[in-house]
């Protein structure tokens, strides 16, 4: 089977300047597969594409094209090519020379060259600008030279670094089609590196989500778009409700303070979990037999296919509805969710975990800070110990010298009643919150955490 | 600017009209083009121009490049150094330079003056060279290697093409000061070899203003072509001193 795979990635780790920019990457590409490398800025995505490409070596790790380890070849000896993501066309060629460079090189006879050429540029809709300088080009028509420049060599995989990311949205939509039709008609492998989870779920065969350096889930667009692994990928790909629940037992989950049917098994009874509910997935129903908790409509957008609506369920939460018919503000609606909408997750942390140390009755050492604690009776000073931090117990303050340890909120998830953060403090730890007070992403704050709220537990070794 | 740019370019014209009573005549023009000792010494001008820019391309652009490469060169003081003798007065440096060539004993020729100029004039090729390597978008070389270039041919195809902006800056910067150089020649050669800025001192030295200007006038002239021929293509070269 292994043959079939024309990429195949095995342990590839990457550092900058101590800082793990990808962590332990496994994944495989399948021949002719069209497959999408998604996540927000700062993930690894380009610096793994790069390693693929051959700019970057890895500290740790394999790239195998067609079974033999590449990462000691230099990139002009890869059959890969790499479109830019700002295309860096060569300025001093026409647009002729841009995309026989590579054919040049190769030292191929002129007349091929010119057939290779003139097909490439009837491929990407640009036959009679040849004789253009790249300069007088459109960002599109740029696009279509750097595609045809990377595709005219038949690299066995084309690798493509945000491409689409400086057109604008209509330009975008029209330019996805017709990479899709390229990569049809060619039959050549893509590797597609994008931040925009839309491009990815209408152009790829198969989706790898990264977020800081590891990857979250592989799958085709639907598998990640209907079951999301955890929540950060429910978060980024489509919009969610994301709540806190409680497995009961398989195939009965609680949430927003009531049980429903759901399809998932295998997660134990009475299990905290997290629930993915798609806005599109509640139903609106006038009938009291269907319907299975009630709410009241806050607010209702025009989307321009659908209306986006926030409703206030009875049980004191808010959740999302997308649907085609508007309902004004105000409105008691009944509703339901059908148990295939739902999709149940692992919960990733239920709690904070750190290592602490005990220096004396009622301190610990932990984060790198000494903080007031109760500490139980049999410790004693110079007990390296695990405090746990329930989430709701991390203070947030507007200034960063007000709290203990400064920070920034790094990511943030709506619950349904509360937000989660994740805020990453400047010695790089992370510090997982709940709390009712809304912050930005990027938001600098002060973090304390009361001695109440630090209880410390034996390390069992 | 009236002063200091159009004041004097007008008096040039006017002088170089004049003759020595104040009446207009194109005499002072004429002598240069039958005099074959002008002729020669503003031909011989041309090539030592010619030749020490062409060395300081040879020495400049390499030293450009491994000041402009990361990997090669990590601090800008390295860069300071290279700089930091256009900070010293030219006839300065040119005075001890011969005065080096004395103690060591070398004759005092062509060679000599060769090495004078270049070493003058090399700060002013390497700067803009060094300017435009470094602020080339990286992407382009990527983009050369990621389509089988291998470094030298990268370098070749890719690299010296866009650099030439730099270079034709760093040219106009060598090539006309000096064609009109005169204090090199006259300590690095002992006035044996006479460039053209060397005659246009002599005439304006010993009061012959009219054909000092005349020849002044000629070469502005000249450095006017040359600079629209070089310049008008790259009239936004990026690699400026300043």
């Amino acid at each position: 089977m292994a043959k079939d795979y024309i990429i195949d990635i095995q342990h590839l780790s990457k550092s900058f300047g101590g800082v793990k920019v990808l962590d332990d990457i496994n994944f495989y590409v399948r021949r002719g597969e069209f497959v999408t490398l998604l996540g927000p800025s700062g993930c690894g995505k380009t610096t793994l594409l790069r390693q693929i490409a051959g700019f970057i070596a890895p500290d740790e790790g394999k790239i195998l094209l067609d079974g033999k380890d590449i990462s000691g070849i230099p990139p002009y000896q890869r059959p890969l090519n790499t479109v830019f993501q700002r295309y860096a066309l060569f300025p001093h060629l026409d647009v002729y020379d841009n995309i026989a460079f590579g054919l040049k090189l190769q030292k191929l006879p002129a007349k091929e060259i010119e057939a290779r050429v003139k097909k490439m540029l009837k491929m990407v809709s640009m036959t009679d600008y040849e004789d253009r300088s790249v300069e007088s080009l459109s960002g599109g028509q740029q696009q279509r030279v750097a595609i045809a420049r990377a595709l005219v060599n038949y690299p066995k995989v084309l690798l493509l670094d945000e491409p689409l990311a400086a057109l604008d949205l209509k330009m975008r939509k029209d330019m996805q089609l017709e990479l899709k039709e390229i990569h049809r008609k060619m039959g050549i492998t893509f590797i597609y590196v994008t931040h925009d989870q839309e491009e990815a779920l209408t152009l790829s065969d198969t989706i790898v989500v990264l977020n800081e350096g590891r990857i979250q889930q592989i799958g085709t667009p639907t598998d990640i778009y209907n079951e999301p692994v955890n929540c950060f990928v429910a978060d980024f790909i489509g919009e969610s409700n994301i709540l806190k629940g409680r497995m009961i037992r398989d195939r009965r989950v609680a949430f927003i303070k009531q049980e429903f049917d759901c399809v998932d098994e295998g997660f134990g009874e009475n299990v905290p979990v997290d629930v993915v509910v798609r806005p599109e997935d509640i139903y609106f129903t006038t009938d009291p037999a269907k319907c299975q908790f009630k709410a009241k409509v806050n607010s209702c957008t025009f989307k321009g296919v659908h209306y986006e609506m926030w409703v206030d369920t009875e049980s004191g939460y808010e959740l999302m509805i997308q649907d085609y018919d508007p309902y004004p503000v105000g409105t008691e609606v009944m509703l339901y969710i059908d148990p295939d909408d739902i999709q149940v997750m692992h919960k990733e942390r239920t709690r904070n975990v750190f290592d602490a140390k005990v220096t004396d009755s009622g301190h610990v050492e932990m984060l790198g800070q000494s903080w007031d604690c109760e500490v139980p009776d049999g410790f004693a000073a110079g007990d390296e110990a695990v405090a746990e931090v329930r989430f709701e117990d991390v203070e947030l303050l507007d200034h960063q010298e007000d709290g203990k340890i400064a920070g920034e909120v790094h990511f943030l998830l709506y619950k349904g009643d509360h937000y989660h953060l994740t805020i990453l403090t400047e010695d790089g730890d992370h510090i997982w919150v709940d709390t009712n007070d809304i912050w930005d992403k990027g938001d600098l704050v002060g973090v304390d955490i009361p001695a109440k709220g630090i209880k410390l537990i034996r390390r069992n070794d | 600017m009236v002063i200091f740019v159009v004041l004097p370019l007008i008096l040039i014209v006017m002088y170089a009209f004049q003759d020595g009573t104040g009446h207009f005549t194109l005499s002072n023009i004429t002598r240069f083009f039958t005099d074959s000792d002008s002729l020669s010494t503003f031909a011989l001008s041309i090539e030592v121009a010619i030749e020490n820019t062409l060395i300081c391309i040879l020495l400049g652009y390499p030293a450009a490049w491994i000041l402009a490469n990361r990997e090669l060169n990590r601090s800008a003081v390295t860069v300071m150094l290279f700089i930091m003798p256009m900070w010293i007065n030219a006839l300065m440096r040119t005075l001890a330079t011969a005065e080096l060539f004395n103690v060591l004993g070398f004759t005092l020729g062509k060679g000599t003056l060769l090495f004078g100029m270049v070493y003058d004039y090399l700060p002013f090729m390497i700067y803009p060279i060094y300017n435009t390597l470094l602020k080339m978008d990286k992407s382009y070389a990527e983009a050369a290697e990621d389509l089988g270039a291998p470094p030298m041919k990268v370098f070749w195809k890719v690299t010296v093409p866009l650099s030439m902006p730099g270079v034709m800056s760093g040219v106009l910067m060598v090539f006309m000061p000096t064609v009109s150089t005169f204090a090199i020649s006259e300590f690095l050669t002992n006035n044996k070899i006479k460039l053209f800025g060397t005659i246009i001192q002599e005439n304006i030295n010993s009061s012959m203003w009219n054909y000092g200007a005349a020849l002044a006038f000629i070469m502005l002239i000249i450095i006017g072509i040359t600079s629209l021929m070089g310049g008008s293509d790259n009239s936004e070269a990026e690699g400026g001193l300043v």
